[in-house]
């Protein structure tokens, strides 16, 4: 991990209700200074709505924030003066221009004139925009939209970035080219990123992960950490019977199985010499059978029982 | 003051920029008033007549200034119906987490509804000389003025409206429910004088009936029955004072933030 100082941002014990419905429920993460702190979580699970609480979208209605050293309920302006915000739903004017568009967020921060306009001309060259400044947001492809988005959310030199899904709507290439330029930025400029996610490859690859599930915090340690904390190898099997296969698993050789749709899992040590046992004991029912060393996806199925994507709201 | 003048001069600009920029919204939102007025006023046109002053008008011109009030009314619709989208997933997001003061939010989107919305009156109002209809200086003054200050009103409410929606049909049912139907009320169609009583009476609340009043002398008025200033100032102040309340509502509105879920 990094360096850390005194954390930036404090969430203690942060409740959001629509309604009757708990959207988040009692969360606490502390993220520190500089890191690259995700939050992982299927939709549905609270990761947006603690996000939109945290960018001053929606009050706080319940607990406490601490943000770059203020307080989210009484000085929810100088939170927004340091914090930049990157919107899941692109929040640019399609029908404005590049440059144009980052001229109006300049202004919105109280930024003009000349040093608004160096400004500007810096965050184009440092997401190589600078030939399409003068091209309409509309015209532009979907990762091209995303660097102006984020540098749009940089235009004030926020100490502290607030990310929502920003991989969504974008191909693999475009994805490492963003989280290049998000990585560089943290280098240079010690800025400290909280991502809202629903990758695993993305999660794997930060400084900690903050786990939700069904509004409530189920983990927060580095991915490293989450990993270990499940034992040996993960044995997978795929059968059109999981239900029946597990109870006799569980019978014949007392592991812990867990099923998820078709899959049966288990957590083994020497998870290899096991596949065969396994397998033989069902002759026919078992499609397939793999072993592999567990993933954020494991560590999350194990924590909730359920997996993090294919569900959708 | 920098979180309000500043912020609201470049959503003003902005809302012009994009209106410019979507040709076919300038043509479809003139175009509807325009065509509805000329087989209304065609076809009524021996149908209605009304003592304006020491004028008498008929069908045609006699719904000519209500349609007008159409368009400025369709204007304001379509300036702050794109709200409800811009706030979920649009440049408004950007906006409500920016340091900007509510009070620029709804100023800068006002005004910039406001200004559109003129034009488009003014736009329409050249129409006037081939009425007959013959503008003194100090009608001109009056007209504009009636046409600045209804426009505000209507931005003001179709912004209050938006802002409580949270989807484009909802606001349609507004429209359909409220604001088309304030709009018939407001002397568009028929006189005060000559309705019926309970229809009169809503009319008369109707703060929409106070400009249009004003609207239509301003075009008939001849020098010498020229409305007096007390007469301007008391139908201008029913309109400023609906336009600054729904104004304050709907920076009290966004203030609020919402509690709602949005997605």
């Amino acid at each position: 991990m990094i360096a850390q100082s005194a954390p930036v941002l404090t969430i203690d014990k942060v409740s959001h209700r629509y309604g009757d419905r708990v959207a988040v429920d009692q969360v606490s993460i502390e993220v520190q200074q500089g890191s690259l702190h995700g939050l992982l979580g299927p939709n549905g699970s609270g990761k947006t709505t603690l996000f939109r609480v945290l960018s001053t979208l929606i009050p706080l209605q319940e607990g406490k924030v601490s943000l770059c050293g203020f307080q989210l309920d009484t000085q929810p302006r100088k939170i927004q003066e340091v914090i930049g915000v990157v919107f899941q739903h692109p929040s640019l004017d399609k029908k404005l221009k590049v440059k144009e568009n980052l001229v109006h967020q300049g202004h919105l921060y109280g930024l003009s004139g000349a040093p608004l306009n160096r400004k500007v001309n810096e965050v184009l060259e440092r997401f190589s925009l600078s030939d399409r400044a003068h091209e309409p947001v509309e015209q532009l492809s979907g990762g091209m939209k995303r660097r102006v988005e984020i540098a749009k959310a940089l235009l004030h030199t926020p100490q502290f970035l607030l990310l929502d899904e920003p991989a969504t709507g974008l191909d693999p290439g475009s994805r490492a080219d963003m989280w290049a330029y998000l990585h560089e930025l943290r280098k240079e400029k010690g800025m400290t990123l909280f991502v809202t996610t629903h990758l695993m490859e993305e999660a794997d690859t930060f400084d900690r992960v903050a786990v939700m599930n069904n509004g409530k915090l189920v983990a927060d340690d580095t991915p490293s950490h989450l990993k270990s904390s499940i034992g040996g190898d993960v044995v997978l099997l795929i059968s059109d019977k999981p239900e029946e296969i597990s109870t006799s698993i569980q019978r014949q050789f007392q592991i812990k199985t867990q099923v998820v749709g078709r899959e049966v899992r288990m957590q083994l040590e020497a998870g290899h010499s096991w596949i065969p046992k396994l397998v033989e004991a069902f002759p026919g029912a078992i499609q397939s059978a793999s072993v592999g060393k567990p993933s954020l996806e494991d560590v999350f199925l194990k924590l909730t029982g359920h997996r993090l994507t294919g569900e959708k709201e | 003051m920098n979180t309000i003048l500043l912020p609201a001069w470049t959503l003003l600009v902005r809302e012009i920029v994009r209106f410019y920029r979507q040709r076919s919204r300038v043509l479809s939102s003139i175009a509807t008033p325009l065509v509805f007025w000329v087989f209304f006023g065609f076809g009524l046109n021996s149908a209605i007549g009304v003592q304006v002053g020491s004028t008498h008008v008929k069908g045609l011109v006699y719904l000519y200034p209500g349609f007008i009030v159409l368009n400025l009314l369709f204007a304001s619709i379509f300036s702050t119906i794109s709200i409800i989208e811009d706030r979920r997933e649009g440049f408004m997001q950007s906006v409500l987490v920016s340091p900007v003061s509510p009070v620029g939010i709804v100023l800068g989107k006002v005004l910039g509804g406001t200004l559109l919305a003129m034009s488009q009156g003014i736009l329409f109002l050249l129409i006037a000389p081939f009425l007959g209809i013959r503008f003194s200086i100090e009608g001109l003054m009056l007209g504009l003025w009636s046409l600045f200050w209804l426009s505000a009103g209507l931005t003001s409410l179709g912004f209050y409206f938006a802002w409580k929606m949270n989807s484009t049909q909802g606001f349609h049912g507004v429209m359909n429910l409220f604001l088309m139907p304030m709009w018939l009320l407001s002397g568009s169609f028929f006189p005060v004088d000559t309705a019926p009583r309970w229809m009169a009476v809503a009319m008369k609340i109707n703060p929409i009936t106070y400009g249009l009043e004003m609207f239509r002398e301003s075009l008939h008025a001849v020098p010498q029955d020229f409305p007096s200033l007390k007469w301007i100032l008391l139908k201008s102040s029913i309109l400023i004072i609906f336009a600054g309340v729904f104004f304050v509502a709907s920076v009290f509105g966004l203030r609020k933030r919402t509690t709602g879920d949005l997605l």
